[in-house]
């Protein structure tokens, strides 16, 4: 159990651990001052998907590969690995050095229980623990993973970043149930977890792992040498982006981990680096596929035909430099990336989406597009879809509630009279799009699948197929099927991606760009 | 008066268990739940059912609520949800900014507003009135976050007087936390300020046209002794009971000075553990909350009795 310790929490209100920190500064220690896109609460990264908790332990825990800046994967603890001739046995071997921060050394029974926990709850964990006849360890530093079939992106899915990264813990914490979560936080990463520094959403710290063995590539994206540069690293969660942004401009924080277009002109002045963050976002429309008129893919079709990615993005974030039109449902910029199917041409057919509509039978019920108030991504969507069901003669109606809400809402089949919905909007980081196993967009299996409850047998089918296929070229060839289908059938609509920033003093240096934010390699001056 | 404090003590007990109540029904019945927010936006429904259940939130409505008044018999508020630390831990952690600042806010409006409120009802219908109910339309007009948003511009960033945000405990670093408490505790201060400062006006306005200041004059006492000995003692007891229910609305009302100053009180816990629908610890503060409530209207009460001997319990 987590417990607070009253001296420390008040010597690590907000405001003390600055002045703490200017002692320690003037000690000849470097301390780096972040301020995360949330709050950290949740402490265990298996049992949630929330991209703090991922953040957080990308710092803690190491990971067997992970993906550089392209998104592919590399290793990370893995020194080397082979696979069978029949594809069906991955031997790893793990690097020299590896210890997690309580001093015993990383070994190969910890990462299969490691595995074993995570595969529990991963999307695409869950696949790959499905087709393991048996995972072996051989010596301290080498394990074996065999198959009962193949399975080809097997580096692509220990290398994940989301929604579930893989990451190593000690046995003996790996050992307790998925339903559990941990209250104990040691990995064999970069940073140390300080423990009884931890406020939850308040601020947190890490000190730098002085045992950690880094690779000796340079860093790219989550992959490569991990070089920690400064001896602290402390979080503080600052929920009004405008104190933020005050706060950085006036040395307070040294770092800003994300801000969105609009208030990018707000940080002017010399002190101060704005970047494009690397990874962009993707808003969707999503369809309940239960419900009329949803239920017939003609009324999704014409939708589909009167929405265009540019004047969604040109309403909602205006600068074009800020955001691209994108048609490559697995990510533009990905291995991945196919323009398979894409309908957008740019201009809304408005004839057609009437046509459509009037051949879905609609009845002219009113659609109940469901939105939530309290988060600013999702704000100009609604107000825009509503316009665009306006144009081919659908009915419709905003409701707004706050985001616990929203997702409870979003999960209920019942029709709307009964609190159901018909539209609801979703935002997607990049990275949680690459997968064609793990893209929520793509879980086709009704009423049991991801909000929209999209049911289309020969999706899943598809998945499979590329699961059991090795060969890139074949899989590509899958995943253009894949992403066709999705068009035709209207799984959802994508609006188009668009890129939020990072901010940080001129005095940071060495900042990674990362679809997740990583503090190795950052130096201050 | 021993007697009137035993009393609201005891009776402070079934207003408790009330409040309890209400709060257990309402967060139960109010849409959303923490499993969905633990399992997070990308989950499936059968992630969220398996985390309901691991959370006991599958369970009859009936049991979790006597599970939960049972362990509150013991002293148990529970822990939080989501961060697993003890609710009590949670709100001691973040109960000393809030007390500060609330504190703070208080001093400066009664120190600043009471004796402006008298003045303007002194100088009725003067300049000196006008400019202080001008002053205090607008401290009641203009949100909280405009004014401290204004104070960081001009006295934080453009004066560099301030720092933007934090806190620093006074039992850490006096010097420092006073610097960190000027601005929100400002910000927080000009609203009450109108507040109070219109109900004294008003009070000791109404004290003024009495007799007894009639004979105070007619017996050649100057005006200042007549305003200070005599009207505005006999107007506290309006001026006292605004401030007492402005203590308890500025410990459980101080989220937005809390979120524009990121100063880690219970406004913010409150407001975060609401929309995570962090169950044990929203009841954890209501109570806390019912708690202050009641002891501040005691003391009121107390206070009552202390400057107007005339009344009794």
């Amino acid at each position: 159990m987590t417990t607070l310790n009253r001296r420390q929490a008040l010597g690590l209100s907000a405001g003390a651990f600055l002045a703490l920190g200017t002692r320690a500064q003037a000690q000849g220690r470097k301390i780096l001052r972040v301020s995360p896109h949330a709050a950290l609460r949740v402490l265990d990264p298996v049992t949630t998907n929330a991209y703090i908790t991922r953040n957080h332990a990308y710092m803690v825990y190491d990971t067997l590969f992970s993906i550089d800046a392209q998104y592919r994967p590399q290793p990370q603890m893995v020194q080397d690995w082979t696979v069978s001739d029949d594809q069906l046995t991955y031997s790893f071997t793990l690097r020299e050095g590896l210890a997690f921060h309580d001093g015993p050394s990383v070994t190969s029974a910890d990462c299969l229980a490691s595995i074993t926990r995570w595969a529990q709850r991963d999307v695409v964990g869950r696949r790959l623990a499905a087709v393991t006849a048996a995972m072996e360890a051989g010596d301290a530093r080498s394990f074996k993973i065999v198959l009962k079939e193949p399975f080809g992106p097997m580096l692509e899915t220990l290398a994940r970043p989301s929604s579930i990264p893989l990451f190593i813990m000690p046995k003996r914490i790996a050992d307790t149930s998925p339903d559990k979560a941990l209250e104990e936080v040691v990995g064999s990463g970069p940073f140390r977890f300080i423990a009884s520094e931890f406020r939850p959403g308040v601020s947190w710290a890490y000190e730098r792992n002085e045992k950690y063995v880094p690779r000796a590539e340079p860093p790219s994206g989550l992959a490569g040498g991990k070089v920690v540069k400064v001896d602290r690293v402390e979080a503080l969660w600052l929920p009004s982006k405008q104190t933020a942004i005050n706060a950085l401009q006036k040395g307070e924080i040294d770092l800003l981990e994300s801000l969105n277009a609009d208030q990018r002109p707000m940080l002017t002045g010399p002190d101060v680096t704005v970047r494009r963050k690397p990874g962009p976002n993707a808003s969707t429309i999503r369809f309940n596929w239960l419900l009329p008129p949803f239920d017939n893919v003609k009324a999704r079709q014409a939708v589909q035909a009167v929405v265009t990615q540019q004047d969604y993005m040109d309403t909602a974030i205006g600068d074009p430099q800020s955001y691209q039109v994108c048609g490559a449902l697995f990510g533009c910029g990905t291995p991945l990336e196919t323009d398979a199917g894409f309908p957008d041409t740019g201009k809304p057919d408005t004839a057609r989406g009437k046509a459509l509509l009037k051949a879905s039978g609609y009845k002219g019920e009113k659609v109940a597009i469901i939105t939530p108030g309290d988060i600013a991504s999702f704000a100009p969507l609604a107000p825009l879809t509503q316009q665009v069901l306006k144009s081919i003669g659908m009915d419709s109606e905003i409701q707004t509630m706050e985001w616990s809400a929203f997702l409870a809402r979003r999960a209920r089949t019942v029709p709307v009279a009964e609190g159901g919905w018909n539209i609801a909007h979703a935002v997607f980081d990049r990275i949680d799009l690459i997968s064609p196993l793990g893209n929520m967009n793509f879980d086709a299996r009704g009423k049991s699948a991801y909000t929209g409850f999209v049911d289309d047998p020969e999706t899943e089918a598809l998945k499979t197929q590329y699961q059991r296929e090795t060969d890139p070229a074949k899989q590509k060839a899958i995943v253009e099927q894949m992403q066709r289908r999705a068009y035709e059938l209207v799984f959802y609509i994508p609006l188009g991606t668009y890129y939020d920033y990072e901010a940080f003093r001129t005095t940071v240096t060495g900042y990674v760009p990362s679809p997740v934010m990583v503090l190795w390699g950052v130096d201050k001056r | 008066m021993l007697r009137l404090i035993a009393l609201r003590i005891v009776s402070a007990v079934p207003v408790m268990l009330v409040v309890a109540t209400i709060v257990f029904l309402l967060l139960r019945l109010s849409p959303g739940d923490p499993a969905t927010i633990l399992a997070g936006d990308m989950a499936g429904p059968d992630a969220v059912a398996r985390m309901r259940v691991e959370l006991g939130l599958d369970r009859p409505l009936l049991i979790q609520y006597f599970a939960w008044l049972g362990e509150l018999a013991q002293g148990h508020l529970g822990q939080s949800i989501l961060s697993k630390v003890p609710v009590l831990a949670l709100i001691r952690d973040r109960i000393e900014p809030t007390l500060v600042l609330a504190g703070a806010a208080i001093l400066i409006t009664v120190l600043v507003a009471v004796p402006l409120g008298a003045i303007a009802a002194w100088r009725h219908n003067s300049w000196v009135d006008r400019a202080v109910m001008t002053l205090s339309v607008i401290g009641f007009s203009v949100p909280a976050f405009v004014i401290g948003y204004l104070l960081i511009l001009f006295l934080s960033i453009r004066a560099d007087l301030f720092p933007v945000q934090g806190y620093v405990s006074p039992f850490v670093d006096p010097i420092a936390a006073l610097r960190h408490l000027v601005l929100p505790s400002l910000t927080l201060a000009l609203v009450f300020m109108a507040l109070i400062a219109r109900v004294t006006r008003s009070s000791v306005l109404e004290v003024l046209g009495q007799d007894f200041v009639r004979t105070a004059r007619a017996k050649g006492n100057r005006e200042g002794r007549i305003l200070w000995r005599h009207a505005l003692p006999n107007a506290a007891v309006p001026i006292i009971t605004v401030i007492g229910l402005g203590i308890a609305m500025l410990i459980s009302g101080v989220v937005v000075t809390e979120s524009v100053f990121n100063l880690p009180g219970v406004g913010r816990l409150t407001i975060d553990a609401i929309l995570a629908r962090d169950y044990p610890v929203v009841q954890g503060l209501i109570l806390f909350f019912a708690l202050i409530y009641v002891g501040v209207n005691l003391l009121i009460d107390v206070a009552y009795v202390i400057v107007d001997p005339r009344i009794r319990y």
